[in-house]
């Protein structure tokens, strides 16, 4: 039946994947590589029973058992693999019409005796994971695709991610955003002279560019914050961070309670960029007040600007300076999650690695040099050439891979899960309380003038206060408040009481 | 693609070795890895996740009793996640009023899990009087939904709200031959649209195959004729590809199903099907019936898609329905009579 539905064309490209990438090798277990022709149709039935097979007794019980707990072996996979890159063309526009007539065909001749393969041609290709000879012949159900369906709904949309940059001018923000993207978001920009610079407040501004890569897209926005910690009077500078922070939680918020919630947009900040300046002697305490600010509303990552500025000695004690004042302080950076027991030993050490390296000490570039007959991104300097993505020189390919590779999501989870519905959480409360305090007055009114009054609504997203509980919660208020002034009176009495003594 | 950017260059000093260059950036693409950011990765980890956390789906049978709903739920999933509602007895309980009984099991293949609910409902179209039966159907949708709903605005939301929702609710026809009862199309129409509706033909064995074809199209123009829109519904398709294959797969609703859960040895290979004098029809084999084809749309290849519709239309449709109503109570609460959007 697959067959018929067209065969995905973004699917050749992926499988290249599978060469290149380290990562993917955890992958050979679940997924097969297919085999470069599927089984002809009408061939018969004998080439497809494998002696010994042990047959699934129909009634077994559902509870995790089965077939589907046994991993078949490996089936042979270089061929395969190869004539599928090859075969796999650009445009994707001439395989699946080859494919369709192929199968056109196989369908007229409804009248077979023998019975075919009930499990053609998958669109899911090399991501299959039911493609070995082995498991064409087992009897499963086929949900395991569902997490194939659920990627390629999402390849259709495309992904976004926001990431805010923070800190002061001249460390390197927009060159690294530049590196780590590969894009080129910041060509034409005007750096201001320091008396430009005097009078400027913090504005927030915001770039959006779109990067598309095998097939996935990403809209990728920046926001940056020109301006913070450059006037000579620093308070409160990142109060424009906060509000924009808070601005877009309230947005979202909105919009999730609106009625019409098809296409909304999520502009939440994902995840924050502190730049620490290398020159001082671990967190300034601007740094410290704006970390403490943020920490609660977005996921704060450390980050050591111009580390190409320190010896590795002086990296390594600044690292450690930095994470014992961060613990000093309280400040709530963004935590790794753990690992489980069942991730392999190599990731676990990925996962370590990075928990030790907070802060990241990183070196950005927009040049390329080269050196040594390679090309890289790089610093020239006489004595020497840095290399941004050499991991002995710096860890910017460690905030990469982290950033891009290893815990995108995990960043937009927990944007979504813990800072967004503390936000909501505290914004409900705060409505209620404006509401029942509304009602209070209006009541008031209303029994002392006994006109009709307009109340005024705010957007309540189906909170359930009836008018029995709004009295309720009214009067409780107002004994409070008596209780309250009798409290008062009484102690006024005891303060005059004791007055005399004096 | 992204290219890269030139800023001001310094003029190298003089005193630097020959065998460094500056140069001019070049555009990035193509570039061997220089240009690679690894943006797909987020594929990989969105896999993890969802391995991780598991999947629910939520299906529905409804159909008159003896149609074979349990074996074909049975047959699905390969294991007996339906109990047969009605034992071979020589009285045969009907219930009086249709019962909505729902069962969940939680099944696992290569290391996806997923927890599977089939709700039955013993009773349906049984009385001599079959007038709203569907009623109680409709309302058990709708608490589900309202279950949704409640958990969503709560102040203090879980992480991920279990999922009660209907999905998918698979109506079994009987194989008359001719075209829909009354019964038939009352039920479809109304629940078109809250649900999305999978019509099948059941114990399609005793239709011939140009039988099969004539009813089909019976079937296809009735539904037509009354506006009912059935699972893929056309209106949902989002692009021109998924148009394609949707296309096809209304060509080919209603599907004719066999179920069974016994096995026999056909051809030297062990097949589920049903053994009869004049033949054994194998139920996976599409020469012989559309189960394959009911099976791989339900669960191989759109799976997802049917779980969104739900989740973003027909769930939609019933919040907005209920904001709205909670509006127009506020107001009249208020004694103002207004309503407040």
């Amino acid at each position: 039946m697959i067959d018929i539905w067209l065969y995905n064309p973004l699917l050749p490209q992926l499988s290249s994947l599978s060469i290149e990438e380290p990562e993917d090798a955890e992958l050979a277990y679940t997924m097969r590589d297919l085999p470069p022709t599927p089984p002809p149709r009408g061939a018969s039935v004998d080439q497809y029973t494998t002696p010994g097979r042990h047959t699934p007794v129909v009634d077994r019980e559902p509870e995790g058992t089965g077939p589907g707990m046994r991993r078949p072996p490996h089936t042979p996979g270089g061929t395969p693999l190869l004539s599928r890159t090859k075969r796999a063309p650009l445009e994707g526009e001439f395989e699946p019409l080859q494919l369709r007539k192929f199968q056109l065909t196989s369908m007229g001749s409804r009248s077979m005796d023998s019975s075919p393969q009930s499990r053609p041609r998958s669109p899911w290709g090399h991501f299959d994971p039911y493609d070995s000879a082995e498991d064409m012949d087992r009897e499963y159900v086929g949900f395991a695709t569902l997490p194939n369906q659920v990627h390629r709904k999402s390849v259709k949309k495309g992904f976004a991610f926001t990431l805010m940059v923070a800190g002061e001018s001249g460390l390197g923000k927009s060159t690294l955003v530049n590196s780590l993207y590969l894009t080129d978001l910041y060509n034409n920009r005007k750096v201001l002279n320091a008396e430009e610079r005097i009078a400027q407040t913090v504005f927030i501004t915001k770039h959006t560019v779109g990067i598309e890569e095998k097939g996935v897209r990403l809209r990728l926005s920046i926001v940056d914050t020109p301006g913070f910690g450059d006037a000579v009077n620093n308070t409160e500078s990142w109060k424009e961070i906060e509000d924009y922070i808070d601005q877009q939680f309230e947005q979202y918020f909105r919009d999730e309670s609106g009625l019409n919630r098809k296409n909304i947009q999520d502009n939440r900040v994902h995840c924050c960029l502190y730049f620490i300046s290398p020159f001082g002697h671990g967190l300034r305490p601007l740094d410290v007040e704006c970390m403490r600010a943020l920490h609660e509303k977005v996921n704060i990552v450390p980050v050591l600007a111009k580390a190409d500025s320190l010896t590795p000695a002086e990296v390594r004690r600044k690292k450690m300076k930095i994470r014992e004042e961060i613990e000093k302080f309280g400040i709530n950076i963004y935590q790794f999650p753990d690992c489980d027991f069942d991730e392999d030993e190599e990731f676990k050490q990925q996962e370590q690695l990075l928990k030790d390296s907070i802060p990241f000490a990183v070196i950005g570039s927009n040049i390329q040099v080269e050196s040594k007959g390679r090309k890289f991104r790089g610093r020239l300097y006489p004595w020497g050439v840095v290399e941004v993505e050499d991991p002995a020189h710096s860890d910017f390919l460690l905030l990469r891979n982290m950033l891009v590779k290893t815990h995108m999501q995990d960043l937009k989870d927990v944007t979504r899960e813990t800072h967004y519905e503390n936000y909501r959480a505290q914004c409900i409360q705060n409505m209620t309380r404006m509401v029942v305090q509304e009602r209070k007055r209006s009541l008031r009114d209303r029994i002392r003038s006994e006109s009709s009054v307009d109340f005024p609504m705010t957007p309540l997203p189906l909170a359930p206060v009836d008018r029995e509980t709004e009295r309720l919660i009214w009067e409780k208020d107002e004994e409070l408040r008596r209780m309250q002034e009798v409290l008062e009176r009484i102690q006024e009495q005891m303060q005059h009481g004791q007055k005399p003594d004096y | 693609m992204s290219e890269v950017a030139v800023p001001e260059m310094m003029m190298p000093p003089p005193a630097m070795p020959a065998a460094f260059q500056v140069e001019k950036p070049v555009p990035g693409p193509g570039m061997g890895d220089f240009s690679y950011v690894g943006i797909d990765a987020i594929l990989e980890q969105m896999r993890r996740k969802a391995m991780k956390q598991g999947f629910e789906l939520n299906i529905m049978v409804v159909g008159q009793s003896g149609l074979g709903k349990s074996t074909l739920m049975n047959t699905l999933f390969k294991s007996k996640v339906s109990r047969k509602s009605v034992q071979a007895t020589s009285q045969e309980k009907i219930p009086k009023t249709i019962d909505i009984k729902s069962v969940s099991h939680d099944i696992e293949e290569k290391g996806v899990r997923m927890k599977l609910t089939v709700i039955d409902t013993p009773g349906f179209g049984d009385q001599i009087n079959n007038e709203n039966c569907w009623q109680p159907i409709m309302k058990f949708i709708n608490a589900q939904y309202e279950q949704y709903l409640q958990e969503e605005i709560n102040i203090n939301r879980k992480k991920r709200i279990p999922d009660s929702r209907v999905h998918c609710c698979i109506y079994f026809i009987p194989p008359t031959g001719h075209c829909l009862r009354p019964l038939d199309v009352e039920f479809m129409r109304r629940l078109s649209k809250v649900v999305n509706i999978v019509p099948v033909i059941a114990k399609a064995d005793t239709l011939t195959l140009e039988e099969r074809d004539f009813f089909k199209q019976k079937i296809r123009e009735e539904l037509r004729a009354n506006g009912i829109d059935v699972y893929p519904q056309k209106e949902f398709d989002e692009d021109a590809e998924d148009r394609m294959i949707n296309d096809k797969i209304r060509e080919m609703i209603p599907f004719a199903v066999v179920g069974s859960d016994q096995e026999y040895q056909v051809n030297g290979r062990r097949l589920l099907g049903r053994k009869t004098k004049w033949g054994t029809i194998e139920v996976e084999n599409i020469a012989h019936c559309e189960f394959a084809y009911l099976r791989d749309l339900l669960i191989r290849t759109h799976m997802e898609n049917i779980k969104d519709i739900t989740s973003s239309i027909h769930y939609e449709v019933y919040r907005v329905r209920r904001l709205n109503e909670n509006n127009t109570a506020i107001a009249h609460a208020n004694g103002t009579g207004q309503i407040l959007s």
